[in-house]
């Protein structure tokens, strides 16, 4: 499908985000991801912390143990007559059911935090995808293929370290912290605020390290978006690159790429790297200072402490320090998650189209007198209803389409269409023709509202389209596009992708009426052949012909046909026209046509030239206008 | 597979070796510095010595600022190293990819490729980076405690010994499941990636039709996948803990009861035991740290083996090892070709093809689907081999001949063709990156494409998108034929290269041909009779042989094909499409 493009300046690889800007700073990100993981994982967070007091008391207990043997068991054993083992052996079996609770607590610990990590990547991935399905055609037609691959993936791991590491590392040592500090304030005051203070530093180095390397991180993954951009586009391509012999160029291209994402993961990996020394460190130096200062004051008498607290205090300082070194070691998988989290926000951020639209489509059939009533079963009649009040309005689906004094640009400040009138009656064929740019495939992207029109008015069955709900008004619309794609799975599942109710035997039906049956039949196992790669093991022609099929099961009133242009061989080019031919009977039909014969039948023939109409009427009568249409079919100059 | 991966540190090899050195002296360090701390306690603090709190204080300070010093140097090292390693992986798997033959690339799906360069790459990047983090650290430490246990006492240590073979003997098992659940984790991210490339290039049809709803299905099975197999790799990973952890709580406890009775034999001091028990503790911190580094490596082994096969694809087709630079004339032989591709159903697609064509003919091909059309032409710039027979360019066989002058000798506008982003001009200078902005327009003239060219608001410097989206098929044609045409070719092959251009420029471009390279040999496909009947002679292929061969005239007098073709199109009409490109605004 043509990509009307609107800004030739645009950057390679599609990174303007000017819809999407930075949803924020690092900690709104990621306040906003613990957020997402809380609201669904509450209880599981409860459950891990318990866990994590468990293992740390557990850890405790057979560090403590040590003591306890020898001070209290073997001591004593070794001064009796006659060694009794029974309460050893007692005091073991109790330490060895301590110990068993804690390694099943670590494995509960690990077995939630992995349905936490991965039931959000989940979920972050089936949200973002879910929105994107929403988000306006214009998005697409901005954003490179690979970039938004490459969110999926690449930014979407970030985040599996971070939650199912750094996270409970997080818990943990704010266990540890609390306790520690809890227990420094009631040996000394004094030496707690030196120990504060260095804790302050701390953090001061982490966060001021953390926002020179967050820059670096940033940019690694915009640059692992543009070389999964590059590297889709030049995969596609690499036939073209094999026949001109370019792949030097492609590898010189490729490596000025790659050492650009090599440099930035490279920086931000050497910033994120130095965190975990200098915090190691500092606790090394909050050491030596609290000693100092401890000595100090016991040798000057000014305060109150003895030798014993002092020690002690030492031994709680590094108990101290450790969790907060132990953090800032998870800096690098925080710093990285939180910058896939802001890709996958950005995503998720983007405005879906706008759809205000109350009117539906709905079945109906005629009653006695001739008013029309919704039916739950498809009847083959179609009806609007308009929710007027107080009761429902239905109007009958004939496909009348009206385009009065449309105007409309890609962007504000360039205007690609003026003035458009078309008045389209039921069951009527308009053709467009003009030159490329004319404006051809733009009408047809605003019937159906891939674009909103900025003036003028569209209605369909005097109903404007801006009020009909855009699945029910996309639904009235079929669609044949240039450029066929088809989807990985079966035939039959590829022409029921126009309606997924379709029977097998609606299917088989659709591609009969469409000249699709034969080939298929052909095909290693009929309507059940597999297909994958957009249908690469079909032909061109086999592929619209599927295409056309997809329509007709659809069996939509209005019909919206892009000629195909692709060469086809003689024999499948008369079966797609054939096809084309009877799709078309009975509905309003927009074809963007190259065929002459397409032309040639045509209710109404639209020429378009920059945007505007300049003539339109039957073939007899703009041939004897002898304007630009007479000069277009018959390819003189005038 | 590792020594592949090994041999692609390259040049930072230096900043490799120096990363654990750095290290190592970092744990040196991190190990001396409880020393200090105990001496600043006990000499001074206990000894109420001031001067002795200052002295080790600043020892202390002076150890730790080598520590940091040789921290920082280690993380720098280790960064360099790691995404050293992982852009230069991502270079040789691109480097081959561009050796590939046609039949290489059939092979792989892009979005595999995609995959593999980058999700598959960073987790090697993460594995490689622990590895030489702690590949110093964990084992020096677990090594150094056995050999202490060994020293205290030998019959203790039979505990360690017999642990540390459960352990291992469990660790393999896990392994080897969890490694086999990796591989299928790798291929889910392809089905993601697939995914997500399908619906984002066909969002219109999805748009069209509504099918919102459906394709969030298809995809959230395809995450949902990668779900499963994840948690079922994690899950199997998540044991390893655990099991570890009971092991070394299993030591404790064997300890506590056989040492208490070797104490009360004699045998051991309690002092002894306490420092056993220290060692009982290291060498879980040291089990921990090398689970972690086990894990990365089983998660990474899957990405290992993903990369080091794209690595290691020895393409189809490679230059001969003495290649021929000299290609004389635009002469072709095709010497009883036959042909099937590689991997396919294995039947010919070509029989016994055999076929001389002179230097500065043009030919005609048409054919229906599937007729061998395509597969001919390929033939002949060496895109795939020929199974059976030979074919020649200038008289010599392409198997002898130097590739890219073959390549460059005979130009081809491939069907399935692409323009690639950046600029009109870019994509021109695919055909001869020095052309000249005049020889760029001559090709573009011979093309038709000049004059759409100039309608565009910038030129020749016009951006086009990814895949040429922005212009229409008939333009993105006559561009791709200008690019062709600027390698000044003695062989030029227009695969169905001009369908969706009109009648007229259809014309037009094959009397520019004629006049403005006369000299080329062209071998044009086609559906339309009106492009082919002024060729010097017409092959008309039917199931991959040869139905007919010779002039428009008598084809239409001897060829059944030949003749149904044209009965067909002459009633039919021509096409309406873009007339008279002159006339065409471009925007």
């Amino acid at each position: 499908m043509r990509a009307p493009s609107f800004n030739p300046n645009r950057p390679i690889g599609g990174r303007n985000q000017s819809a999407g800007e930075p949803t924020g700073n690092r900690r709104d990100i990621l306040l906003r991801l613990m957020r997402i993981v809380m609201k669904n994982y509450k209880f599981s967070f409860l459950v891990v912390a318990l866990c994590i007091v468990i293992t740390s008391v557990t850890t405790l207990a057979s560090t403590l143990f040590t003591r306890t043997l020898i001070d209290d068991y073997i001591v004593p054993l070794t001064q009796a007559a006659m060694p009794d083992y029974g309460p050893l052996a007692d005091v073991l079996m109790k330490l060895a059911l301590i110990l068993l609770l804690g390694v099943v607590c670590s494995y509960l610990h690990s077995v939630l935090m992995i349905n936490v990590t991965q039931g959000t990547m989940l979920r972050l991935r089936t949200d973002m995808f879910r929105h994107m399905q929403s988000l306006p055609i214009s998005y697409f037609d901005s954003h490179s293929h690979g970039e938004v691959m490459s969110t999926y993936t690449n930014d979407v791991d970030t985040l599996r370290q971070m939650i199912n590491q750094s996270l409970p590392q997080a818990l943990n040592s704010l266990i540890t912290i609390t306790i520690t500090l809890i227990s420094m304030v009631a040996l000394s005051v004094p030496l707690t605020l030196v120990s504060i203070v260095m804790a302050v530093v701390m953090a001061f180095t982490t966060t001021w390290l953390g926002k020179r390397s967050r820059r670096h991180f940033k940019q690694q993954q915009q640059r692992l978006a543009d070389v999964n951009g590059f590297i889709e586009e030049m995969m596609t391509g690499q036939k073209v690159v094999k026949v001109f012999c370019h792949e030097e160029q492609a590898i010189k291209q490729f490596e000025t790429i790659n050492e650009q994402l090599r440099q930035s993961t490279y920086e931000a990996n050497r910033i994120a790297n130095i965190v975990m020394p200098v915090n190691g460190n500092l606790g090394h130096l909050s050491y030596v200072l609290i000693g100092v200062v401890g000595a100090t004051l016991i040798l000057s008498g000014q305060v109150e402490l003895s030798l014993g607290t002092l020690v002690a205090f030492l031994t709680l300082n590094n108990s101290f320090a450790r969790p907060i070194a132990n953090v800032s070691q998870q800096i690098n998988s925080v710093l990285n998650a939180s910058v896939g989290a802001e890709r996958v926000f950005r995503i998720l951020d983007q405005q879906p189209e706008a759809d205000s639209g109350h009117v539906t489509l709905v079945n109906a059939m005629e009653a006695p007198d001739g008013t029309l009533v919704p039916m739950p079963l498809r009847t083959g009649l179609w009806a609007w209803r308009v929710p007027d009040q107080p009761r429902p309005r239905f109007v009958k689906v004939d496909g009348g389409v009206q385009l009065n004094m449309v105007d409309f640009g890609y962007t504000p400040d360039k205007q690609v269409l003026f003035d458009i009138m078309i008045n389209a009656m039921p069951d009527q064929k308009i053709a467009f023709v003009g030159g490329t740019g004319a404006g051809k495939t733009t009408i047809t992207n605003l019937i159906n509202r891939f674009y909103d029109i900025q003036d003028g008015t569209i209605t369909i069955d005097g109903i404007n389209v801006t009020s009909i709900s855009k699945p029910h008004l996309r639904r009235s619309l079929g669609m044949v596009l240039q450029e066929t794609h088809l989807f990985t799975g079966s035939v039959l599942d590829n022409i029921r992708y126009g309606r997924l109710d379709a029977t097998d035997q609606d299917c088989i039906e659709a591609a009969k009426l469409v000249n699709a049956d034969g080939f298929i039949r052909r095909l290693s196992d009929g309507y059940r052949t597999i297909l994958s790669g957009d249908g690469g093991n079909l032909s061109q022609g086999e592929r619209q012909l599927l295409a056309i099929a997809r329509a007709a099961v659809a069996d939509p009133p209005i019909l919206i046909l892009d000629e195909a242009t692709s060469s086809i061989d003689t024999h499948t080019e008369r079966l797609v026209q054939q096809g084309m031919d009877s799709l078309m009977k009975g509905r309003t039909t927009f074809v963007i046509a190259h065929r002459l014969s397409t032309v040639r039948n045509a209710d109404c023939i639209i020429v378009l030239e920059r945007g505007r109409i300049i003539e339109s009427g039957t073939h007899d009568q703009l041939l004897a206008l002898h304007g630009k249409y007479y000069q277009l079919y018959t390819g003189h100059d005038l | 597979m590792i020594k592949t991966l090994l041999r692609h540190i390259g040049q930072y090899r230096t900043a490799a070796i120096l990363t654990p050195i750095f290290i190592m002296l970092e744990v040196v360090m991190d190990v001396l510095i409880p020393y200090v701390t105990s001496w600043l306690i006990d000499d001074g603090i206990n000894a109420r010595h001031l001067p002795n709190v200052y002295r080790y204080g600043g020892l202390m300070l002076l150890m730790a600022f080598v520590s940091l010093a040789m921290g920082i140097l280690g993380g720098r090292f280790v960064a360099k190293a790691s995404t050293g390693f992982a852009a230069n992986l991502r270079k040789a798997m691109y480097r081959n990819i561009q050796r590939f033959a046609f039949s290489d690339i059939d092979k792989y799906s892009t979005s595999g490729l995609v995959t593999r360069m980058t999700t598959d790459v960073t987790n090697l990047q993460n594995a490689f980076q622990m590895i030489l983090r702690t590949s110093i650290r964990a084992p020096f430490s677990l090594i150094f405690s056995i050999v202490m246990c060994f020293v205290i006492s030998p019959r203790m240590s039979l505990i360690f010994v017999t642990a540390t073979v459960i352990l291992a003997v469990i660790l393999t098992v896990i392994i080897k499941r969890v490694s086999a659940t990796f591989t299928r984790v790798f291929k889910q991210y392809d089905v993601l990636n697939s995914a997500v490339q399908e619906n984002v290039s066909a969002i219109r049809v999805v748009k069209a039709f509504v099918r919102e709803d459906y394709e969030n299905q298809k995809f959230e099975l395809a995450a949902r996948g990668l779900y499963n197999l994840y948690v079922k790799a994690e899950r199997l990973m998540a044991v390893n803990h655990p099991v570890m952890n009971m092991v070394v709580y299993g030591c404790i406890i064997a300890i506590s009861w056989f040492g208490a009775q070797f104490v009360v034999d004699g045998q051991l001091t309690t002092g002894q035991i306490t420092s056993l028990f220290t060692y009982v503790m290291s060498i879980l911190m040291s089990l921990m740290m090398l689970s972690m580094i086990f894990v990365q490596i089983t998660m990474s082994a899957a990405s290992g083996k993903r990369v080091v096969e794209v690595i290691n694809e020895v393409p189809d087709i490679v230059n001969p090892e003495q290649p021929d630079a000299e290609i004389p004339d635009g002469r072709i032989d095709f010497n009883h070709v036959s042909f099937a591709y590689k991997g396919g159903s294995g039947e010919y697609a070509l029989h016994d093809i055999d076929l001389h064509i002179q230097s500065g003919e043009t030919i005609g091909v048409i054919g229906g689907t599937g007729s061998g059309k395509s597969s001919l032409i390929n033939l002949i710039s060496r895109l795939y081999d020929t199974t059976r027979g030979s074919v020649a360019v200038g008289g010599k066989d392409v198997r002898t001949l130097d590739l890219t002058t073959l390549r460059n000798c005979v130009s081809v506008v491939l069907q399935k063709n692409v323009l690639f982003s950046g600029s009109i001009l870019d994509n021109l200078r695919w055909g001869n990156p020095d052309a000249t902005l005049q020889q760029c327009q001559q090709a573009c003239r011979i093309a038709c494409a000049d004059e759409f060219i100039q309608q565009m608001p910038d030129g020749y410097n016009t951006h086009i998108e990814q895949g040429g989206t922005n212009v229409s098929g008939g333009q993105r044609q006559r561009l791709c034929i200008a690019r062709a045409l600027l390698k000044q070719p003695l062989v030029l092959i227009l695969d169905d290269s001009t369908s969706a251009c009109d009648n007229a420029t259809d014309a037009r471009i094959r009397e520019a041909l004629r006049r403005d390279v006369p000299a080329m040999t062209r071998i044009i496909i086609a559906q339309r009779i009106s492009s082919l009947k002024d060729c010097d002679r017409i092959l008309v292929l039917d199931g991959g042989r040869v139905n007919g061969w010779g002039t428009h005239e008598n084809l239409l007098k001897n060829n059944k094909i030949y003749q149904e073709i044209c009965a067909i199109q002459d009633e039919d009409g021509g096409d309406f499409d873009e007339p008279n490109g002159r006339k065409e605004d471009a925007r």
